[in-house]
């Protein structure tokens, strides 16, 4: 009889399932990042393009229009898995349920948040950010995006049993992101304007650091709760 | 209670939507036995399956295996548990043994080759294939496959013959023989007689105890 | 001890205890309610600044506090019930979110009736104000959820965890909001300070957040008996009623 995996091991094979899942349902992923583009294409078409307004306001949209897109794709991390039976398999593992959830928050982070910071300096361009506050904005996404992963993925396993789950979601992870926004849109506000980064980009990262350690157990509990 | 009972409830108790499904319920079962658990829809089932493998809390009692309470077992019971419920478990984007080899990676593998135990259940041709192709049938063949691919001394399954025809019944009524055979214990409800004349089954109807 | 706690948690045990006390809370609310208007709208002074329309504080302060108050009572049952899972902590939890969000929203109406006199709008985005609104939004989603969900049992666990992961995150939401608050608004005195207040200011205060606990039991006992018997109606002690 053959022993059970190690964790290491069943952390990236479920890992790898999970992103192997996303190459073959590009479509869905793609939604998202669209929607996150348009977002941001809305203000200068109802505000006017007004190139002093866009950039004082940039940093705020371009948060607040990542939030959104977040809210959008997190479903995914878990819905597909419920409704065909895999999250049961999941939960009945020898592993702890905790770093299988990691490993699918992190499929999830790479799949949809990875993104932004690809996408996000060309928005900034768009939308007239002072050079100097460019790779604070990349800095606040590879920071921020883990923690609306982490975050929401919690809301997601709080309502994946529901029938209209989705609806009660944003309810639910919206009050959850604001320090994110906050900390996020202020530190690339204050680089636009040159005065210190440091504090708020501490936050996010303690926020980051706070998530990872507590949020996969309370994801786990909800998963339980969820399914039973 | 049998001191080589394997899996064992004690005081089992519950409720659904405010209602008291079933309640003092105790059953012990040893190597090799066999519990066919009987009843009309709705009277609790699903409920004392899911119970057993620990997707559900009970609302009062405990189920013990080993001796020992589940919940504190946590993993290392887990790991002795195959559960097929009414949905397959399986990924229809992932080929069959893509899925197989996650059931593996859950759980402890079996020794066997993953495409010999394709071949016992007749799926070896649909190795490579992606499940969202597949019949029902073939696709509850894959979710029973779970059940060779891992090595589990205890089958859980809750109605495990839907949608498979009479050849497919016969093929998994004697994989469950050999599993009993071998000393594991299985729980099952289902709709379907199954003919195991040389083992020990057990009936428990929960709908009697109403 | 332990056997009074654990007796406590029995349902029929609380309905009668609960019952028993009901008149009495009513009686003692009434009469502290009437100290604390008394003491805030005729025996505290004027205030120098802002006049006769400062005393709304009598009401908004203390209710702010049941706010947070009832979210923290709302944590502890959230442990118990997924440490323990104690039916009667469902029932108080459940019971209490209503109570919670109503003192919430007095407080954000309150504040905002304390706003205009002073500076002419309803709503200004002062650091307690608006994390009062983000704490409704935390009530709303306990209750939202709960109700979701048919299964009262498991509705209750998803309730707990929904209300630990909301009581972790209140200080921190508390200190962004204060953090963006000093950044965006200029530097004057946030207009919901209160600097130094003589005894006949904070003392009516003190007996009105007297009052609003007492209320809050009131509330809860009523609202946790009927919840116990639409809870255990198919039980004996029920029917025996």
């Amino acid at each position: 009889m053959s022993a059970r995996l190690s964790l290491l091991q069943a952390f990236f094979f479920l890992l790898r399932r999970d992103l192997l899942l996303a190459l073959r349902n590009r479509a869905e992923y793609a939604v998202p990042l669209l929607f996150f583009v348009l977002v941001i294409t809305l203000f200068p078409l109802a505000l006017g393009a007004e190139p002093r307004l866009l950039e004082r306001i940039a940093p705020g949209i371009i948060w607040v229009a990542a939030l959104l897109a977040s809210m959008l794709s997190l479903e995914s991390i878990f819905r597909s898995d419920f409704d065909d039976g895999s999250l049961e398999q999941i939960l009945l593992s020898a592993h702890p349920v905790g770093v299988l959830v990691l490993a699918k928050v992190g499929a999830h982070w790479l799949v949809t948040g990875l993104p932004l910071l690809i996408v996000a300096p060309l928005l900034a361009e768009m939308l007239g950010v002072d050079a100097r506050a460019q790779p604070i904005l990349l800095l606040t996404v590879l920071l921020g995006t883990p923690v609306l992963s982490l975050v929401g993925a919690i809301g997601v396993a709080l309502t994946v049993g529901l029938r209209k789950g989705g609806i009660i979601l944003s309810l639910l992870v919206l009050p959850l992101y604001v320090p994110v926004l906050i900390f996020a849109a202020s530190a690339v506000d204050n680089a636009a304007q040159g005065f210190d980064v440091s504090a708020p980009l501490y936050m996010l990262l303690a926020f980051l650091f706070l998530s990872l350690s507590l949020s996969p157990w309370a994801t786990a509990a909800a998963l339980r709760m969820s399914a039973s | 209670m049998s001191t080589t009972a394997l899996l064992e409830s004690r005081d089992l108790s519950c409720t659904r939507n405010d209602r008291l499904l079933f309640d003092h319920l105790e059953f012990a079962l040893s190597p090799g036995e066999m519990l066919v658990v009987e009843g009309p829809n709705g009277c609790g089932k699903t409920s004392l399956l899911r119970i057993l493998t620990g997707l559900r809390l009970a609302d009062g009692g405990e189920v013990l295996w080993r001796g020992e309470a589940i919940d504190r077992l946590a993993g290392d019971y887990y790991e002795q548990v195959a559960y097929v419920g009414h949905h397959d478990g399986v990924k229809l984007e992932l080929s069959c043994l893509e899925n197989l080899r996650l059931a593996r990676a859950m759980g402890i593998p079996s020794s066997e080759d993953l495409d010999d135990v394709l071949e016992r259940v007749n799926l070896y041709a649909y190795g490579e294939s992606e499940v969202g192709s597949l019949s029902a049938g073939q696709k509850r063949r894959l979710a029973l496959a779970r059940l060779l691919a891992t090595e589990s001394l205890l089958w859980i399954l809750d109605e495990p013959f839907t949608s498979l025809d009479k050849a497919s019944i016969e093929l998994f009524a004697g994989l469950f023989e050999r599993h009993l055979l071998a000393d594991g214990v299985i729980v099952v409800t289902s709709h379907h007689e199954m003919d195991l004349p040389t083992r020990a089954v057990r009936h428990l109807d929960l709908g009697a105890r109403q | 001890m332990f056997l009074w706690f654990h007796k406590l948690g029995s349902p029929p045990h609380f309905y009668r205890i609960a019952g028993k006390w009901i008149p009495w809370l009513g009686w003692i609310f009434v009469v502290l309610l009437a100290a604390g208007v008394y003491g805030g709208l005729i025996e505290a002074p004027t205030d120098y600044q802002q006049g006769e329309s400062y005393r709304i504080i009598f009401v908004h302060v203390p209710a702010a506090w049941m706010s947070l108050f009832i979210y923290m009572a709302m944590a502890v049952c959230g442990l118990v019930i997924v440490v323990w899972r104690m039916k009667l902590a469902e029932v108080v939890l459940i019971s209490s979110a209503p109570i919670g969000a109503s003192f919430t929203f007095l407080a954000l109406v309150t504040g905002s009736l304390w706003g205009k006199p002073m500076w002419g709008t309803y709503w200004v985005w002062d650091a307690r104000l608006t994390s009062e609104l983000i704490l409704l939004f935390l009530y709303l989603g306990v209750i939202g959820l709960h109700n979701a969900i048919d299964d009262k049992r498991v509705a209750a666990r998803a309730v707990a965890i929904l209300t630990i992961v909301g009581v972790i995150n209140i200080p921190i939401i508390h200190y962004s909001v204060e953090w963006w608050h000093s950044l965006h608004q200029p530097a004057s005195l946030s207009k919901f300070d209160k600097p130094s207040m003589p005894p006949s200011m904070y003392v009516p205060i003190l007996i009105m957040a007297l009052a609003f606990q007492v209320y809050y039991g009131l509330a809860l006992f009523q609202k946790c008996r009927a919840e116990l018997l639409l809870r255990e109606r198919n039980s004996k002690w029920v029917e025996e009623l």
